[in-house]
């Protein structure tokens, strides 16, 4: 299924691996953005994941938590192919991204990571120019006119609350920013180019308790037009931004509750047990 | 993986709050040896020493406004926690009662007994076995005791309905005993809030266990 078919045009193009396409504007909530059948992983011979089976609200956040190793990084980067870039990957099931299998042979990976922003622990600005930073996306994916980049770029740093502290210096490097300013950056190149869902892995792990402060404020923000899934190791922090949070154990999904539930009533032993910090 | 500290500080407030319903279950005693045995000292014991459960509630807010403030308690911990706050205020609430008792009793105690005296003793002593069994649920986390503490309010309140219309007959037939049988109302008043304390906290107790807050609406509890 053409799921962009379904959804009102916003009049933009992008073109990418030769195919020119109009970018979806967000669509209506209510509907799952993420569908995941029966999603099972190996790298190699060692299975990381199990028989994963959940559905991620549209325009919700979604906290993925669990001890180191217990495969929820791995999940959430199985939602824009990022193993792909690893040997020896095997994903069985069906991972759904707005009815579109994303896994599927005929499904173009460009295409997925365009509607299936990241944003990652560590902050990566490229050595280029605040601007340039912004539009990066867009530039790869041909857009040259210089209005649409200019808008692109005050809509997507406002979009990221970091206009009005890099407006006057759009064209200094991204690298002089802050660290907080930085992963805010990132957040602004990746809603350039209109994603439909953001991935956070670990987001403010390197930040300080202010920056952390503002990044949880935006995507509190940034939940009204995107669906996003954050994998934090921070279960305060799963417990303010997510309305949904996801426990996973030894690659399996324990249980997946509104957030307010799971932090107060866990009905899953494992869960209790790490939640309050007696895991082990 | 153990939170020691954690786990050390929990046992602590539970213990403080072993020690406050040990308290004003003893003064509740007392109250009750002071009618029933005209005992003016037990009287005088528990006005006199309310302060010792002030400074206890205080010292248990403290220790739960750390817990949640520096450990960020989830599940049956932070269930455990706000249920011993409000546990807390009711325990105090009952300490309260009883001085109010203690300073009605003194009254009532240097006079001729009146019939009815004999049955505000027994509902005070109702009134008392529900704080105990309250506090247990509550620090043993028993939702069945809790439970059993909830069906035994509505006694407590037939009784004190029982209570008032007898004494109003008896002050109309003799209103010679006017006096001591209003002060009797008093105290029979005082110990159904006892019982509506306790069941505040029964339902604290039944939170803690089941996560379900079943106040207002005992009948699906």
């Amino acid at each position: 299924m053409a799921a962009t078919e379904a959804m009102p045009d916003t009049g933009l193009r992008i073109r990418t691996s030769g195919v020119t396409f109009a970018v979806p504007s967000v669509a209506a909530s209510g509907e799952d953005a993420i569908v995941i059948k029966d999603a099972s992983l190996w790298y190699g011979q060692n299975q990381a994941l199990y028989d994963i089976r959940m559905d991620i609200p549209d325009r919700q956040v979604t906290a993925f938590i669990g001890p180191s190793g217990c495969g929820k990084s791995t999940l959430l980067r199985c939602f824009n192919r990022m193993n792909d870039l690893i040997d020896n990957v095997r994903v069985t099931g069906q991972i759904l991204v707005r009815g579109l299998d994303i896994n599927a042979p005929s499904t173009d990976v460009i295409d997925v990571r365009r509607r299936v922003g990241m944003v990652f622990q560590k902050s990566n600005p490229l050595p280029k120019s605040i601007y340039e930073n912004v539009v990066y996306g867009l530039r790869i994916a041909g857009i040259k006119d210089k209005a649409t980049l200019d808008a692109a770029c005050e809509r997507s740093l406002r979009g990221a609350a970091l206009w009005d502290e890099v407006k006057d210096r759009l064209h200094s490097s991204g690298l002089s920013l802050s660290g907080g300013q930085q992963q805010r950056l990132c957040i602004a190149r990746a809603v350039a180019i209109e994603p439909e869902i953001i991935l956070m892995d670990e987001p403010c792990s390197a930040l300080d308790p202010i920056a952390t402060l503002k990044i949880e404020e935006l995507i509190f923000e940034l939940k009204s037009q995107y669906t996003i899934v954050i994998v934090t190791h921070n279960l305060q922090q799963a417990a303010r931004v997510s309305d949904r949070t996801a426990f996973f154990w030894l690659g399996k999904l324990i249980e997946y509750s509104p957030t307010a539930d799971l932090f107060t009533n866990p009905k899953q032993k494992h869960t209790e047990d790490y939640i309050t910090g007696r895991f082990g | 993986m153990e939170r020691h500290h954690f786990e050390t500080e929990l046992r602590e407030l539970r213990a403080c709050v072993a020690r406050m319903g040990g308290l004003v279950c003893a003064r509740l005693e007392a109250c009750l040896r002071a009618l029933s045995g005209r005992d003016g000292d037990a009287a005088r014991f528990v006005i006199g020493h309310d302060e010792e459960i002030n400074a206890l509630q205080i010292e248990i807010d403290e220790r739960a406004l750390r817990l949640l403030a520096l450990q960020q308690p989830a599940a049956v911990d932070l269930r455990f926690i706000t249920a011993t706050v409000k546990a807390n205020a009711d325990l105090e609430r009952i300490g309260d009662q009883a001085v109010n008792v203690a300073g009605t009793a003194l009254q009532v105690i240097g006079r001729p007994e009146l019939e009815y005296e004999s049955v505000v003793v027994e509902m005070g002593g109702n009134a008392l076995s529900m704080v105990k069994d309250a506090l247990a649920s509550f620090l043993d986390r028993n939702a069945r005791l809790a439970r059993s503490v909830l069906e035994r309010d509505d006694e407590i309140d037939a009784m004190k309905r029982r209570v008032l219309r007898d004494l109003i007959a008896l002050m109309t037939r003799d209103p010679g005993t006017i006096e001591r049988a209003v002060s009797l109302v008093f105290i029979s008043r005082n110990f159904e809030r006892v019982a509506d304390h306790a069941t505040n906290m029964a339902e604290d107790a039944i939170f803690l266990v089941e996560a379900r807050d079943i106040r207002h609406h005992h009948e699906s509890a």
